[in-house]
């Protein structure tokens, strides 16, 4: 009875283990050695285009709105206190803090990264990565490496014009619609961000976050059971996992940026 | 879809994101002390200084000049000492300015407030590194209300 639990704790750690361990070796085999910048080159900027490119409409609106409805929100909570001035600093440190890079991130994981994982996991199922073998070419290399690229280039990128949209979108709810002071939004704005403590590690921690969704990403499909249901299931882990990771490194990240 | 139109979607991507990147360190982050330009630090002794934070800011009739650039405990004497980093177009405060920790509106943040004193031969310029000595500490509520009922008691 006992011997057979403890078979089953040890047998889900080392698959866990082993899952971990392929994601490694997959990661570092697309990465180390030297990269063809001449062949590279034009597979990154397809990447870059499909990646960070369709991903712009989303992100846009979704910034806009969401900058929009903070504040609606921190308006009627400010207004109370007289303190609507704060409304600039409100808006701006939640977007550049949390809600930018977080977001992102979400909205990522489930418009390119699920994207990316029925794509390998495809290529796998029809046996695109064997006969790329086959002819010597080797699939982490043309696959998964500018995939990856493109993935922690674009993200931050994402994040910044998240946080950019999100920022007007604020200021055109706040001062064109509730009639804040335009200059008091700004310059309450400018006297409580810093370059560094806020906008850096807002960028800071969107690169984490890339580097952890198109991780995810690439690993699920890379690691996909060859059958359909195997490739709905991966695309559904992606998401799910991804998310979730994002969520509990982002507490992190912001107890080792902010707590202190 | 041609290499040349996704190789300008992609560049018009990146001078987007450019662009955003300095909307925010431009427009809503504000780099260095009160706007551009170089600072000279001068240094001044409390008694308390209440709720004062490094970053606070240094007004003179309400106009920021500088900010609070480090707050440290005097270890000799055990008073804190502040440090204001003033911005270099306002470079010609006498010796006989006083420093208030004052209040912005009822509950609103502390600063602290810069008082210009009087000009004659026998007074200096206020340079680099010197101490203002005529400083107001902040108002701590608590000991207010202990003088207040201790005179009540006479």
């Amino acid at each position: 009875m006992i011997a057979d639990k403890l078979q089953q704790i040890g047998a889900a750690t080392i698959g866990n283990v082993r899952g971990y361990g392929r994601a490694g070796i997959m990661l570092f085999g697309a990465l180390l050695g030297k990269p063809d910048i001449r062949k590279g080159f034009p597979l990154l900027v397809k990447q870059l285009y499909v990646i960070g490119v369709l991903s712009l409409l989303i992100i846009l609106v979704s910034g806009l709105f969401i900058g929009m409805v903070l504040a609606l929100q921190g308006y009627t909570v400010l207004v109370k206190f007289g303190a609507e001035q704060m409304l600039g600093p409100l808006v701006a440190l939640s977007l550049l803090r949390e809600l930018g890079p977080v977001v992102t991130a979400l909205l990522f994981a489930g418009r390119a990264g699920s994207a990316i994982t029925a794509e390998i996991g495809l290529m796998k199922a029809t046996e695109q990565l064997s006969g790329m073998e086959m002819m010597a070419v080797d699939p982490l290399r043309r696959i998964i490496a500018p995939r990856f690229w493109a993935g922690v280039i674009s993200m931050p990128l994402l994040a910044v014009i998240f946080t950019a949209v999100g920022i007007l979108g604020g200021h055109l709810v706040g001062v064109d619609w509730l009639g804040v002071d335009g200059g008091g939004y700004w310059s309450a704005m400018q006297a409580n961000v810093d370059l560094y403590q806020d906008v850096m590690n807002g960028v800071i921690k969107s690169m984490v976050f890339a580097l952890i969704v198109i991780w995810i990403a690439l690993h699920k499909g890379y690691d996909a059971v060859p059958t359909s249901e195997g490739i709905s299931q991966a695309t559904t882990q992606t998401v799910v996992t991804a998310s979730l990771a994002v969520l509990a490194f982002d507490f992190i990240l912001t107890a080792l940026m902010f707590g202190g | 879809m041609t290499t040349r139109k996704i190789e300008i979607l992609v560049g018009g991507f990146i001078v987007l994101a450019i662009a955003a990147f300095l909307l925010l360190s431009l427009q809503v982050a504000s780099s260095g002390v009160a706007g551009t330009g170089q600072s000279y630090r001068l240094h001044a002794k409390f008694e308390n200084i209440g709720g004062l934070k490094v970053r606070s800011p240094v007004k003179v009739g309400g106009v920021v000049v500088g900010r609070v650039a480090a707050i440290e405990l005097d270890t000799t004497y055990y008073r804190p000492v502040v440090t204001l980093e003033i911005n270099k177009s306002y470079s010609n405060f006498p010796e006989t300015s006083t420093l208030a920790i004052l209040t912005s509106g009822l509950l609103g943040e502390q600063y602290l407030g810069l008082q210009p004193g009087f000009l004659d031969e026998t007074v200096e310029i206020l340079a680099d590194g010197d101490y203002i000595e005529d400083t107001k500490s902040a108002l701590v509520l608590e000991e207010l209300i202990g003088q207040f009922l201790f005179n009540r008691g006479n």
